[in-house]
């Protein structure tokens, strides 16, 4: 059917592997902007829309800020626990009970202006998020529950807590009608960027990448980091170095759900300032294309996350300038995911007609 | 009573969707192969079959093209794991992912459209029994041929040659393939039948079900199908319980937000998913009762060696 085949490399190729990123980001584009023409609007405005517009004002600048922060966040988490091959499809969960346990102080003390009301929300908030994925952890390990089914499982049940909360005990008499809670004060949020200004972001996005710089140390420079990638690469070899299987789950379901549970506290500590049904634009999927188009590594989700980023704002403008649908970069994300997975083949194997004679690699 | 009439009535339309999901992806399991994508193809095959029925009226014209996008949708899966090798769980998110998007923006003209339901089907006499009528003989068409697929499913899966490749090519594809068998074209296949349940089950969703659009309107009804196959630990009979329980579980959850019993509707809402990592870290503790239905190479890509 096709003429191709691919057949294994004998180790991976550094050149493919530094190719798939701009490969897949290419890729996408074109099929994203044909998709747009398809839509009748003109290929120009809509790429002009996406990609350009979102560096143009202060404002879009400072919103990619607080978009790609989460983003990074959380795929930092992931790709610990990716490249040992434990699949924690939870993040969106782990995100949603880490922002309901941390909102749980300001709610409680809405009139406070002590200063450590926010590192105690941040705190709460990585526990809880660790806790929740540590559900998945157990089950994985105590009774070889598959951990990809546990936390899809566990993010439809935090959505359905939230929304408990919100419409019963939570909810703020003062708030009409709306599931929201009360509005948080002063110090549960993070302090602006620019003080006193129109700009949303905040100081989280120093915090993130910080995280992000600690990740790229214990990943090169630790042991226990090397395990955990010699754990992707091939079990065998995780094995042999001594590395035990029931602790990549753990290590990598914990450490993914505090990054997702601190990343809720960023949500509900900045843009947002309350709980509410909606406390994260799908993040917790969104930062797992991050993870993967970062090539799992901690400086290019850096790079992968502040791409996302810039997707989510040029969508925003897209929709209000161009009169591109909302659901636009959904679509994008589809597209990056599969070009980025077909083009990661590339990396292990390499491309061959059909009916060549096997050469010597 | 009223109210567990309704429910009872309702259960077999609300557990459609479901079942014929969760027995596509049962299929494809059972060959091997773990696909994440059904809620993003239920989603586009929903506003495909909408767009349809809205436009031309025609029911039997929104299934097929339902099923064929949803089919196609199946085949860029299919693709990604078995020409370009990529690993399932990734592969299924990206094309699930791609589903959810498409069927926003197809949908994005429909917002809060309604269409006619097709009146429910009645068998004569049997639908005049009082209470049992209404309830088993009151239904609509899909719903028998649900049942129907379900049983026929059954027999295939353990008396016929065809599901008994299919379910060697899952135990072991590198012994399936020493046997003489295709394992990438069994694979491929049973994807596609996975797509086209998928697409049957989101038209019936969007048309016949609750024929109003609304972007998201699946409402998580592909991750409960995926749960589905996993509560019934991959045995036919069991999906299909499981399906009419979790459709109970459903409209019960409706009734208790019409009644006002007191019970937050979210617990209802939640049961389907506790219950299934419940079920699921029973199952998998043992690891004979596993071994027994699960599908060894579930999840494992297979490179045929030249």
């Amino acid at each position: 059917m096709i003429p191709y085949e691919f057949i294994p490399r004998t180790q991976p190729s550094a050149q493919a592997l530094a190719i798939v990123p701009v490969l897949t980001v290419a890729l996408s584009m074109l099929c994203g902007t044909a998709l747009f023409f398809i839509l009748g609007k003109p290929a120009g405005v809509a790429f002009y829309a996406f990609f350009i517009e979102p560096f143009l004002t202060s404002y879009n600048l400072s919103e990619i800020a607080i978009k790609a922060a989460p983003l990074i966040l959380i795929a930092q988490g992931l790709a610990i626990g990716f490249r040992a091959r434990i699949w924690n499809i939870g993040a969106e969960g782990q995100l949603t009970i880490g922002a309901i346990c941390a909102g749980l102080i300001p709610i409680t003390w809405p009139q406070s202006e002590n200063i450590l009301m926010l590192p105690a929300m941040i705190f709460v908030g990585t526990v809880m998020g660790m806790s929740w994925a540590a559900i998945a952890a157990w089950l994985r390990t105590a009774f070889n529950a598959s951990e990809i089914i546990v936390t899809l499982m566990l993010n439809a049940i935090a959505i359905q807590i939230l929304l408990y909360l919100i419409n019963g005990p939570l909810k703020d008499p003062r708030g009409f009608s709306f599931p929201q809670s009360i509005t948080f004060p002063e110090v549960a949020l993070y302090p602006l960027l620019i003080k006193d200004s129109f700009l949303r972001a905040n100081v989280s996005i120093y915090l993130v990448l910080a995280l992000s710089l600690l990740a790229w140390i214990y990943v090169r420079h630790s042991f226990s980091g090397f395990r955990l990638l010699v754990g992707g690469l091939t079990p065998s070899a995780a094995h042999y170095a001594g590395f035990s299987a029931k602790r990549t789950v753990w290590i990598s379901l914990l450490v993914g759900g505090a990054a997702a549970g601190l990343a809720g506290v960023g949500e509900i500590s900045g843009p947002i300032g309350k709980l509410q049904p909606i406390l994260s634009p799908a993040y917790g999927f969104a930062a797992i294309i991050v993870a993967f188009l970062g090539g799992l590594n901690p400086i290019g989700i850096v790079i992968a996350g502040f791409f996302m980023a810039v997707i989510y704002v040029g969508a925003d403008g897209a929709v209000l300038q161009a009169g591109l649908p909302a659901s636009a970069p959904i679509v994008f994300q589809g597209f990056i995911l599969i070009f980025y997975l077909a083009s990661h083949t590339l990396v292990n194997f390499k491309l061959r007609r059909i009916g060549e004679t096997k050469e010597a690699t | 009573m009223d109210t567990i009439i309704f429910i009872l009535t309702g259960t077999f339309a609300t557990a459609t969707p479901l079942l014929l999901a969760a027995l596509g992806e049962l299929v494809a399991e059972k060959s091997g192969i773990i696909n994440l994508s059904i809620e993003g193809m239920m989603a586009l095959s929903a506003a495909m079959g909408f767009a349809i029925v809205y436009t031309t009226g025609s029911h039997l014209l929104a299934f097929a093209v339902a099923a064929g996008l949803a089919m196609l949708l199946s085949a860029v899966f299919a693709t990604l794991v078995m020409f370009f090798s990529a690993n399932q769980v990734a592969s299924g998110l990206a094309v699930g992912i791609l589903g959810l998007g498409l069927s926003a923006l197809l949908g994005r003209d429909y917002e809060s459209l309604t269409l006619q339901a097709p009146s429910a089907l009645s068998v004569p006499i049997l639908s005049d029994i009082p209470i049992l009528g209404s309830i088993l003989f009151q239904q609509d068409i899909v719903v028998y041929m649900t049942i129907t697929a379900g049983f026929g499913l059954m027999w295939i899966i353990q008396h016929s040659r065809v599901g008994l490749i299919l379910r060697i090519v899952g135990e072991n594809p590198h012994i399936a393939h020493n046997l003489g068998f295709n394992v990438l074209q069994v694979r491929f296949l049973a994807i596609l039948f996975g797509g086209f349940m998928a697409g049957i089950a989101g038209a019936y969703a969007s048309t016949i079900l609750t024929p109003i659009w609304s972007q998201g309107m699946i409402l998580g009804r592909g991750w409960i199908a995926l749960a589905l196959v996993v509560f019934g630990t991959w045995r036919v009979l069991r999906v299909m319980i499981g399906a009419y329980l979790f459709g109970a579980l459903l409209l019960a959850d409706l009734a208790v937000q019409t009644l006002n019993l007191g019970i937050p509707s979210q617990i209802m809402t939640s049961m389907p998913y506790a219950m299934t990592i419940v079920v699921l870290a029973i199952i998998s503790r043992d690891t004979l009762r596993i071994r027994l239905n699960a599908p060894v190479s579930l999840g494992q890509n297979y490179r045929p060696n030249h």
